[in-house]
């Protein structure tokens, strides 16, 4: 557990920097957590990804894995992969401020 | 030793579906999770990659006492098939996704996919009997300069 600081706001993250309060997330952190993350610059695509990311996670209470991405965003898994090289699901939902989703597939 | 895995290397040398998905799920969780993978098919396992084949791997019934079959009842006409498919519909209702689709995803996820030319050679094989996303038939040196540098997984 620590205490980030993102758009001048104090978030509660943990050791891999995933937000243990998702509440706590505004969309104007985004930005500084995907450079932090090593995503670079948010692009429109990218956005479609973390708030289908938030929308996910507010539904069903956990983020999707990488296939149900790719179902579900309108983003298919390759590009999945060019967006967030560094694994899709894992990174859009920390950039996303929601706990990292557990799933095999 | 690094406390993070960067690259993993799965051989997949078994043809029946329990001997493939575990390699899939090690290849593909392994890409989601930011690592470089490669995945090797060799002997058995060039079904999963085989354009004809892969749609049609199945449960064995027989020699697989975790199935808590009668061996004489896994044997069967029939047996194998309808196993697979109970299992398919378990899978399905999952998301877990059929291997042709599943192989495909890995490949997409940037993966490399490989034969592997001694057994390619063995059953009288050729590249063009593979799915477009087999990136080529490769040597067992080929497979461990591309193996270099992370972990191997055999299955």
């Amino acid at each position: 557990m620590a205490i980030k600081a993102y758009a001048g706001h104090e978030v509660d993250v943990n050791d891999e920097g995933f937000f243990t309060d998702p509440d706590q997330w505004r969309a104007e952190m985004a930005p500084e957590i995907a450079r932090e993350a090593g995503v670079g610059e948010l692009t429109d695509r990218h956005w479609q990804v973390i708030e289908c990311m938030r929308g996910e996670y507010a539904a069903k209470g956990t983020g999707p894995t990488v296939r149900a991405l790719g179902k579900t965003s309108g983003v298919g898994v390759k590009e999945l992969y060019q967006l967030f090289p560094k694994g899709p699901a894992k990174l859009a939902a920390r950039i996303a401020g929601i706990p990292k989703p557990r799933g095999c597939i | 030793m690094a406390d993070k895995i960067e690259k993993v290397s799965v051989i997949v040398s078994k043809g029946s579906l329990e001997g493939v998905y575990p390699a899939l799920i090690m290849a593909n969780g392994a890409r989601a999770e930011g690592m470089e993978a490669n995945l090797f098919f060799t002997f058995f396992g060039l079904d999963a990659i085989h354009r004809a084949r892969h749609e049609h791997i199945k449960l064995a019934t027989v020699g697989n006492p975790g199935l808590h079959l009668a061996t004489w009842a896994g044997g069967l006409p029939g047996m194998s098939s309808v196993m697979t498919h109970y299992l398919a519909r378990k899978m399905d209702r999952l998301d877990i996704p059929p291997i042709p689709e599943f192989v495909e995803m890995i490949a997409d996820s940037g993966a490399g996919l490989y034969a592997c030319k001694a057994s390619v050679d063995l059953f009288g094989l050729a590249k063009e009997d593979f799915i477009e996303q087999v990136r080529d038939v490769i040597t067992v040196g080929e497979f461990y300069d591309l193996a270099a540098g992370g972990e191997i997984i055999f299955t």
